[in-house]
């Protein structure tokens, strides 16, 4: 339940759904990554690990490069949740509840 | 703390649940949904029609620097003030069958209310379809702001 949370709080960053982005094409290095980006280097790799660790990203050993890949498996799971959506409508309705009180007090 | 809107999609159903409760006395929850003003607020929408009666019809339409990007429309079958409205809700220039739509209102106490909607889709696939639209538009959103940086970089050089 807790890594459910994680996930989304992984993807409702616009920077790290940038990166999950920019790796669905080709696997990448961290450096690769990162030149992409205005973003401080280190702020990146906080990024990359924040993804890797909610397994969205995986890490693979290429000699001495270390390069990041799209877990599949695992963006799928996620673009199959509710909460998105969930969250779409709690937006709208919050909004909804702050015209009426607006309203209410004219 | 309890999610003051909840969504219930059972496995295999081609149907949504949506319930919130709200801060609101009923009147003024279903006064959000009745005055076309007020119903463009809130949803951040142009109303070009809105026929709140029986086999009445509604539509509108959302911009976005100058240019229409969504437009949807449907018919309303049942309104009855303060209780429920029945509609089909159907999105323009998407290859997305209409959806019915039950919206029932309800007094909790003098100064809360609850609104349970109730959608049902052609098929289970398209339910599905549709609560992934959210998700998809949050990585479209990121792709963009992808291609402004990319382009800034490129400025850059």
């Amino acid at each position: 339940m807790n890594l459910r949370r994680d996930v989304f709080q992984a993807i409702a960053d616009p920077t790290r759904r940038a990166i999950l982005l920019l790796v669905a094409s080709q696997s990448m290095t961290a450096g690769a990554i990162a030149s992409n980006f205005d973003t401080a280097r280190p702020t990146v790799s906080k990024h990359l690990q924040i993804l890797t660790e909610c397994e969205l990203l995986k890490q693979e050993q290429n000699g001495r490069e270390i390069h990041y890949h799209i877990n599949a498996k695992k963006m799928k799971e996620v673009a199959d949740f509710v909460e998105p959506f969930r969250q779409m409508w709690d937006d709208r309705f919050n909004k909804l509840e702050a015209v009426m009180k607006k309203y209410q007090k004219k | 703390m309890e999610q003051k809107t909840k969504v219930n999609a059972e496995e295999g159903k081609q149907e949504i649940i949506i319930t919130r409760e709200f801060d609101l006395p009923l009147e003024l929850l279903f006064k959000a949904y009745e005055e076309p003003e007020l119903f463009e607020q809130w949803m951040g929408t142009k109303v070009l029609k809105m026929e709140n009666k029986k086999h009445g019809s509604y539509s509108f339409e959302t911009s976005h620097d100058g240019k229409v990007v969504f437009r949807a429309n449907g018919t309303i079958h049942e309104f009855v003030p303060n209780q429920k409205i029945t509609r089909t809700f159907e999105m323009e220039n998407m290859p997305f069958p209409v959806q019915l739509e039950y919206l029932e209102f309800e007094k909790l106490t003098d100064e809360t209310s609850k609104l349970t909607m109730h959608i049902l889709f052609k098929s289970v696939a398209f339910r599905n379809q549709l609560m992934q639209m959210p998700f998809a538009q949050g990585i479209h959103m990121a792709h963009n702001r992808l291609q402004e940086i990319v382009s800034k970089k490129n400025n850059e050089i």
